[in-house]
């Protein structure tokens, strides 16, 4: 087992690490936190005053609040149901023989080395754009009437182009975990006569359950901070359709350069996702024994 | 029924398989083709697919009003330095989380995740007074250190959950032979630990070369990388179609052939504990 | 290991050093058609002064606006020349935020800019902006189709004649939308847009009290007129069309009008770029009688922030690029109709450029009929046109614009949009201090 001069040195070793994390969140946390009771306007200095809760009571009283946090909700969820099932099918599929997997994979893993902030361009524009955009080209093609993605349907929209960036990275991960899948299992099964279906209930998806778990955590991370594709395309709106928290700290503190009630917000949000963050280590914990 | 796969079968998925692919690399082949269009052809309808006429006019108009190197080689200088340093601070750390685990690693693993989480708008205006007094606004430095230290948490992590692979007995094995706690790093632990560490390297790089919320608010003019290069084509006048696809596939080429060819190594270490 | 580490330490250290050239100066732009222009023809700046180094941050004005007022309020110092606009200039200028620009040169000729637009960019005084252009707004109609319809356009429109051309003209099956409006949320677009129409149906955004005055009738007709007018004569899509995004659609022959930036005209004339360009037709942005035309007034100009280390040089090139050399160079290499407008009384006197711009002279009677220390038929205790110069204002404005494209987008009527905006705009006036 590990010694004491091992222990010492690992504690070392890990040193820097936390140290540098801890500063990079305590130090500008306190700072917030500090902002956070104040009146700061940026554009009016000089104006700053302690206000106590004041910033908070807006903050949480705002209409918009529980809007975003619906939003968040569902963006998150959303993507994640999508590209953990779509995920699962192209992992599937991909796991299967066929000519030119190589390239396939390719061609699937392309979305991820995407920026955000071209892919909401160029799905904005491009894509689902009423008028020039390809969809609505498409549509006209068909006899229909072009839909208006971001003023009809625009928080689906939005996780659409979320989920397409996402998927290749559920699909990559699904695909390790299912080809470390010891193949004699699955004969076995086949031979007692168990289906398709009954094969992927009861071998596949256990066995992938860790690896969605994974899935989880990480791309949850990532997409409580969504932003850039908000930004770009809906601009939070149509109304507060498609602002999430992370959108809504932003408007305060960035739209409005109120810093008191952004970081009345950022306080708000930070606790909002240490309480997503606790969720999620008891599942992992659960799941994942590390 | 026969385990090998029969040819009808297999022709079945690979048609299926190469459409799906397709489907999902569609946006961006169609942003590529676009941006050899003129700008009228790029809204015709119906679109044309290949038969307009190529032109490269588009990338010497997005070239001419900003220099693509430029943004580029801050783009590179960014995303590696940040991910080397990145390593630098977090092989040590995961390798004792990994191999000397005590009561709590789990929690600061867990914790350092967490930190991850808090969404980086909250913390823009203490950081953008900070970096202005230390005078690293607009500075490669400057989005160095950020860019390290958002991905640390991720860097930490993945190199955990690849080195926890590596059995603990050859690091035994490799004591017992009375290697040093140097040694045993440099010559067992280290080999090992490659393709993990490239695969952490090759993400890395790729998340830090699309970060888009601190680059663009921490930059201006010298350190400005490809996100801010972007920024500018969010919806100039008129039609802009044909430049926003030369300058979307400007911006995002590089970190995608990088990506292609070194998928194997990408995906190597990319488990993220995913499997047992 | 050692030596390997070490060197790597080496070769990132000299990748990032980052190099500073004494007479570098950054400016923060917006990408507009104009500005790209400028920045194209600044090798004739750098070629006479060869001891600058120009730098350039082109942003979408959101984003712009956003990055300059963070460095500005916070002395962040990154920038040394700043695009702003007339909202921005008496806030920045009145808080010592800009350096005084009355003396950019003896031949800069100061008393040659436009009265109306250099009232608004100077505070006690002083001149804290050089205006790069100007702008008003005006209807742009298409005359081919005007004429098919059997319709003609008088040179001041009212709102009920617009109304009733627009729904005569569309044409959906062959994507002819009668007018295009501005949707998309923010002050600076949707807002601009629906706060100079207001004015015209005697609104304003506040009374003398700093109340909002959402619940008033004139702006439920505003609103009430615009979406009805939108539902059934409007392109789809409208609640996320900006000015960008009308262009388009005006260049590719899909609106019959268009009410938006003077600006504009040079664009939608320009035979390279629009496939309308010889059927455009030009009239004042329309009225209800009452006195306010629903045009607003707006310039993008060019400044130099206070804490900027290299004030002169900056200085040196604001001259340039707000002179009339270099409107003259513009007309040189990219013909008249392409100078930035709507800033010198010389431009309008031109007679080169009064026969290569058929919108000059409709520009300047726009220009001329904005009023922004007047903007509305009833007092108000703000200036500003299509906004209120107060610091809350981008953000009010912004969180209206949302609900107003709401409303177009459908998810709302037009009375819980205005109650809506009413209820926000209350709030925020009275977290501001000015309700008490």
């Amino acid at each position: 087992m590990a010694t004491a001069h091992s222990r010492a040195a690992a504690r070392l070793t890990m040193a820097p690490a936390v140290v540098l994390l801890l500063g990079w969140m305590l130090i500008p946390l306190s700072m917030t936190l500090y902002f956070s009771f104040q009146r700061y306007n940026l554009l009016m200095p000089g104006d700053e005053a302690w206000i106590g809760f004041l910033n908070y009571e807006y903050f949480l009283t705002d209409p918009a609040f529980f809007a975003a946090l619906w939003n968040t909700l569902l963006l998150v969820g959303g993507v994640l149901v999508i590209t953990i099932a779509g995920g699962t099918a192209l992992a599937l599929l991909l796991d299967q023989p066929f000519w030119g997997r190589g390239v396939v994979r390719l061609l699937v893993i392309a979305p991820f080395f995407v920026m955000p902030t071209v892919s909401a361009l160029v799905w904005k524009n491009m894509f689902m754009n009423p008028v020039n955009g390809l969809f609505a080209s498409l549509a006209k093609g068909l006899g229909l009437p072009p839909v208006d993605f971001l003023a009809q349907i625009p928080l689906a929209s939005i996780i659409v182009i979320v989920a397409w960036q996402w998927l290749p990275f559920a699909t990559l991960i699904l695909l390790t975990a299912l080809q470390s899948l010891d193949s004699e299992r699955l004969e076995a099964a086949e031979m007692d006569g168990a289906g398709p279906l009954d094969r992927f209930i009861h071998i596949i998806l256990p066995h992938l359950a860790r690896a969605m778990t994974v899935v989880t955590l990480i791309q949850t991370i990532f997409l409580l901070s969504v932003f850039a594709e908000i930004l770009v395309t809906t601009n939070g709106g149509p109304g507060t359709a498609t602002t999430n928290i992370t959108f809504l700290v932003y408007a305060q503190s960035l739209l409005q350069f109120d810093v008191g009630g952004g970081s009345a917000g950022g306080i708000v949000a930070v606790i909002l996702a240490n309480l997503v963050a606790i969720f999620l280590m008891r599942m992992i914990g659960r799941n994942l024994d590390i | 029924m026969a385990r090998a796969v029969s040819t009808r079968r297999k022709l079945v998925v690979t048609v299926v398989a190469w459409t799906v692919g397709l489907l999902i690399f569609f946006p961006i082949l169609w942003t590529a083709l676009t941006s050899f269009k003129t700008e009228a052809e790029a809204i015709a309808s119906p679109p044309s697919f290949l038969a307009f006429d190529w032109t490269l006019a588009n990338y010497a108009e997005v070239q001419s009003r900003s220099d693509y190197f430029r943004h580029f080689l801050n783009s590179v200088i960014i995303s590696v330095g940040s991910t080397l340093i990145g390593l630098l601070v977090a092989v040590p750390a995961a390798w004792s989380m990994a191999f000397v685990p005590g009561r709590r690693t789990k929690d600061v693993l867990m914790w350092m995740l967490s930190t991850k989480m808090l969404p980086p708008v909250g913390v823009l205006i203490p950081i953008y007074l900070l970096f202005r007094d230390a005078g690293l606004l607009d500075s490669r430095i400057g989005l160095v250190i950020v860019l390290t230290l958002i991905n640390l948490p991720i860097i930490v992590w993945m190199l955990f959950t690849y080195f926890r692979e590596i059995p603990a007995e050859i690091l035994e094995a490799a004591r017992m032979d009375g290697a040093d706690f140097k040694s045993e790093i440099l010559h067992v632990l280290l080999p090992m630990a490659v393709p993990g560490i490239a695969s952490t390297l090759l993400l890395n790089v790729i998340l830090a070369w699309n970060e888009a919320f601190w680059t663009l608010n921490l930059s201006a003019s010298q350190s400005a990388p490809l996100t801010a290069f972007i920024a500018g084509y969010s919806s100039p006048e008129g039609l802009f179609y044909a430049k926003l696809s030369a300058a979307s596939t400007m911006a995002v080429a590089p970190i995608l052939i990088l990506g292609w060819f070194s998928q194997k190594q990408l995906v190597r270490g990319l488990t993220f504990g995913a499997v047992k | 290991m050692r030596s390997a580490l070490s060197l790597t330490g080496a070769a990132v250290a000299a990748l990032l050093g980052t190099s500073v050239h004494a007479e570098t100066i950054s400016i923060a732009t917006v990408n507009n058609g104009d500005m790209i222009r400028m920045q194209k023809l600044a090798g004739h700046f750098t070629a006479a002064h060869p001891d600058i180094t120009l730098n350039w941050v082109t942003l979408e004005e959101n984003v712009l606006r956003q990055r300059v007022t963070t460095d500005i309020a916070t002395k962040g110092g990154q920038y040394d020349v700043m695009t702003i606009g007339t909202y921005e200039v008496p806030i920045w200028g009145a808080k010592k935020w800009l350096l005084s620009l009355d003396k950019l040169g003896p031949t800069y000729d100061a008393d040659d800019l436009l009265p109306s637009i250099r009232s608004g960019l100077t505070i006690d005084g002083t001149l804290y902006a050089a205006p790069f252009y100007g702008e008003s707004s005006m209807v742009m109609y298409r005359k081919d189709l005007f004429e098919k319809a059997g319709l003609t356009m008088p040179e001041a429109p009212s709102w009920s004649f617009i109304a009733d051309a627009a729904r005569k003209i569309t044409d959906k099956s062959k994507e002819i939308y009668g007018i295009c409006l501005r949707g998309k949320a923010g002050w600076g677009e949707n807002m601009a847009f629906l706060s100079a129409m207001a004015n015209s149906y005697g609104a304003r955004w506040f009374d003398m009290g700093w109340k909002p005055q959402f619940n008033t009738d004139p702006w439920k007709q505003t609103i009430t007129t615009y979406l009805g007018l939108m539902k059934d004569a409007g392109p789809p899509g409208a609640s996320s069309n900006g000015f960008n995004e009308n262009l388009a659609l005006f260049q590719t022959g899909k609106c019959g009008m268009w009410i938006d930036a003077t600006v504009a005209a040079s664009f939608v004339t320009n035979p390279a770029e629009s496939k309308v360009a010889d059927k455009v037709g030009f009239a004042l942005a329309p009225d209800n009688g009452l006195g306010k035309r629903s045009n607003w007034l707006w310039a993008w100009t060019l400044a130099v922030p206070a804490g900027s280390k290299k004030a002169e040089a900056a200085k040196t090139f604001i001259a340039w690029a707000t002179s009339k050399e270099y409107i003259a160079l513009v007309a040189k290499e990219e013909g008249w109709a392409n100078v930035p407008p709507g800033t010198r009384s010389s431009l309008y006197a031109n007679p080169q450029y009064q026969q290569a711009a058929p919108f000059a002279q409709m520009t300047l009677k726009s220009i001329q009929a904005a009023d922004p220390k007047h903007p509305t038929v009833e007092e108000v205790p703000y200036t500003g046109v299509q906004y209120a110069a107060i610091p809350e204002f981008q953000g009010i404005g912004t969180a209206v614009g949302q609900v107003f494209s709401a409303a177009l987008a459908g998810q709302m009527t037009a009375e819980q949009a205005l109650q809506s905006a009413q209820a926000l705009t209350t709030r925020e006036m009275t977290k501001a201090g000015y309700i008490k």
